[in-house]
C-alpha cells in the first residue's frame, strides 16, 4: 500500500478511519452490505477463458475470477471466494461493471474508480480488501494478453 | 481495585468522540508511564553503548542493561547468564532453529501442535524442509485443547525438538507444560515454549516448568516492541554456537579464528537494544509492584464474565474453551454473517479496539474450518464495563447486518 506525501509527512489522527457517513453514503453502505449478503455473479464459471485467484493474507480474503473473453471483450465474469463484506461486495460490483466492456478499457480502471464504485470512505487498513478485486483483474488481463 | 487506565497515557484519549476501550491486549499492550519515563531519562541522561566504554555513560549503560538481565531472569525463576535479548519471540524462535537446527538430521522430527502461531510454525517448517527432518503436528480436541493423547503417541525416539505454546494466542487454551516437558525428556527432545501470551498474565517458574527454552516478547507485557526474551538452560546454553556473529559477542579475534564470550553475551551480537532492556525491565517493576498472581485473578474475572455476557447474544460462537480453568485472558468469537474485519471496523466507530482476522494462525483457522475470528483481550487496565461497551457495540454491529 502505498502511503500518500501528506500521510508521509504527518499522521492526521482524525483521517485514519472513517467517521460518521453522509446519507449518500449510507445508501451506499447499505448497496454493499447487500452485494455481500446477495452476491451477484458469484458462481464458477465452466467455460472461462481465464481463471485466477488471489489472496489477501491480513485478513484472508480471498478471490478467484472467471472471465469469458471473446473478441476483445469481457463477455461474462464471475467470481468465488471469501473475505469481508468490503472485498466481496467490491469484486461482485466489479464483475457487473465489466461485463460487456472492452479489455482496453477494463485494463484501465484505476484504483478511484473503485472507490468512486464503492461510494463510502475506505479506512487506510481497508484498502486492501477493497482494492483485491481490482489486483485480481488486472492480473488476470495481464494473464490473458 | 485501583483503575489503573490513570497509569497509561494513551487511554486516556477518545476515538470517534467515544472513550477509547482497548481490548487488543494479545497483540500488544499499552505502555504506563513508568516505561516511557524510563526510556526517555535513559536518552536524556545515561544514552552510551555497552559494554565498550571506561566512561560514566558507558558505565551507567552498561549497568542499566545487565541489570535489565538480571530483572527479566528474577522474574520468570532463571539465572541471568540463562536470559538472552532478541527483538522478540519470533527472533527466539528463529534462533532455536537456526542453531538447533544444525544438528537436525534426515528423518528426525519436530513435533509441533494445531494452535501455534506462525511464529512457532514457519521456522520449524523451514528448518524440516532444509534437513529432510518431518514435522508432526498434535491435533486438538473438541474442546480446544491439546490432545495428550496424541501427544503421547507422536512423541518418540524420533522427536527431537518439541515446539509447543504454553497459551494459545486464539482460543486462549493454556497448555499443560510441565507434563509435556515429563514426556519430552522421557524421549530426550528439546522442549521449547512459546510463552508469549502466557508472561504477561501467569506467574512463570521455568524451573518449575522444566522447559528447556522458554521465548517472550516486552511488548506484549507493557514494554517496548523490538525487545524480546530468550530463556535457555545454562547447561544448554553452554554448549550452543553462537547464532550471529559480530562485535560484543568475541573473546578474541585473530585472522585464523575467534572464540566467544560466555553466555548470553556469546548470543547478542552487536549494539543490542538497550532502550528496549531499560524499558522492559520497568514494565516487569511495574507489574511487580501490581503482583503477577493479581494480575492473573484480575483479568481472571474479567474473562469469567466476558465468556457470560458474549454467550448471551445470539449468533455469537465462542472458540476456545467455554469455561475459565487453564484460560487466558483471550476469547475469540464468530459472529454468524459477519466477518470478523467488518465487524471490527464498525466497532472501532465504537471507540472499541479488538483484532479480527486469522491471528497469524493460518493451519488451525484451517482445521477449525473457520475465516478468521474476532478476538478480545484484556489486561489489567480493562474494567466489566469495558466489557459492557464491547458487548453494546457488538450488537450495533449486527443491526447494522441484519
Amino acid at each position: 500500500m502505498k502511503i500518500t506525501k501528506e500521510q508521509a509527512q504527518q499522521i492526521d489522527r482524525s483521517k485514519i478511519s472513517s467517521s460518521e457517513l453522509t446519507e449518500e453514503q449510507e445508501m451506499y453502505k447499505e448497496n454493499i452490505i447487500d452485494y455481500y449478503k446477495h452476491p451477484r455473479n458469484k458462481e464458477e464459471l465452466k467455460d472461462y477463458t481465464c481463471k485466477h485467484r488471489e489472496l489477501n493474507p491480513i485478513c484472508g480474503d480471498e478471490i478467484i475470477l472467471y472471465l469469458k473473453i471473446e473478441k476483445g471483450k469481457v463477455k461474462r465474469a464471475t467470481y468465488t471466494g471469501k473475505g469481508c463484506a468490503i472485498s466481496q461486495a467490491s469484486i461482485s460490483l466489479l464483475t457487473e461493471k465489466i461485463t460487456d466492456m472492452n479489455i482496453t478499457e477494463a485494463k484501465n480502471i484505476k484504483r478511484e474508480d473503485i472507490f468512486k464504485m464503492l461510494g463510502i470512505p475506505i479506512s487506510f487498513v481497508r484498502t486492501k480488501c477493497a482494492l483485491l478485486s481490482l489486483k485480481t483483474l488486472t492480473k488476470s488481463l495481464e494473464e490473458t494478453t | 481495585m485501583k483503575n489503573y487506565k490513570e497509569d497509561f497515557p494513551i487511554l486516556k484519549q477518545r476515538i470517534k468522540g467515544k472513550p477509547l476501550v482497548y481490548l487488543d491486549n494479545s497483540a500488544t499492550t499499552q505502555k504506563p508511564k513508568a516505561v516511557i519515563q524510563a526510556i526517555t531519562d535513559y536518552y536524556e541522561k545515561d544514552n552510551a553503548n555497552v559494554h565498550r566504554g571506561v566512561h560514566e555513560l558507558s558505565m551507567r549503560a552498561s549497568i542499566a542493561y545487565e541489570n535489565a538481565h538480571k530483572r527479566v531472569a528474577e522474574f520468570i525463576g532463571a539465572e541471568e547468564e540463562e536470559i538472552i535479548f532478541t527483538k522478540g519471540t519470533t527472533e527466539s524462535i528463529n534462533f532455536l532453529a537456526y542453531v538447533l537446527g544444525r544438528s537436525l538430521k534426515a528423518g528426525d522430527e519436530i513435533l509441533l501442535s494445531e494452535m501455534e502461531h506462525h511464529s512457532n510454525f514457519v521456522p520449524w517448517q523451514q528448518i524440516a524442509k532444509e534437513k529432510g527432518a518431518k514435522l508432526k503436528i498434535i491435533p486438538i480436541t473438541k474442546e480446544f485443547r491439546l490432545d495428550m493423547k496424541a501427544a503421547e503417541n507422536l512423541l518418540t525416539q524420533k522427536t527431537k525438538i518439541l515446539a509447543i505454546t504454553h497459551c494459545s494466542n486464539v482460543l486462549g487454551t493454556i497448555n499443560p507444560i510441565k507434563e509435556l516437558a515429563k514426556m519430552a525428556h522421557q524421549v530426550n527432545a528439546t522442549l521449547i515454549v512459546d510463552a508469549a501470551q502466557s508472561v504477561p498474565h501467569m506467574q512463570i517458574d521455568v524451573k518449575e516448568l522444566d522447559c528447556d527454552f522458554l521465548a517472550f516478547s516486552g511488548h506484549k507485557m507493557f514494554g517496548p516492541t523490538g525487545i524480546g526474551v530468550l530463556y535457555g538452560k545454562r547447561k544448554l546454553l553452554e554448549n550452543l554456537e553462537p547464532f550471529m556473529y559480530g562485535g560484543g559477542m568475541i573473546e578474541e579475534v585473530t585472522q585464523e579464528k575467534s572464540t566467544w564470550k560466555d553466555s548470553p553475551w556469546r548470543f547478542e551480537a552487536g549494539t543490542p537494544n538497550i532502550e528496549g532492556a531499560i524499558g522492559l525491565a520497568k514494565a516487569i517493576e511495574y507489574i511487580q509492584d501490581i503482583g503477577i498472581t493479581n494480575i492473573e485473578s484480575y483479568t481472571g474475572t474479567l474473562t469469567e464474565y466476558a465468556l457470560k455476557e458474549l454467550k448471551k447474544v445470539k449468533g455469537i460462537k465462542i472458540i476456545g474453551p467455554q469455561d475459565i480453568n487453564n484460560r487466558a485472558p483471550v476469547i475469540s468469537f464468530t459472529i454468524q454473517g459477519m466477518h470478523p474485519h467488518d465487524v471490527g471496523e464498525i466497532l472501532n466507530q465504537e471507540g472499541v479496539a479488538i483484532r479480527g482476522g486469522n491471528h497469524c494462525a493460518m493451519p488451525l483457522m484451517t482445521s477449525l474450518k473457520l475465516d478468521g475470528t474476532n478476538r478480545a483481550s484484556f489486561h489489567i487496565y480493562n474494567t466489566k464495563e469495558d466489557i459492557d461497551t464491547l458487548i453494546k457495540a457488538i450488537k450495533k454491529a449486527q443491526d447494522i447486518f441484519k
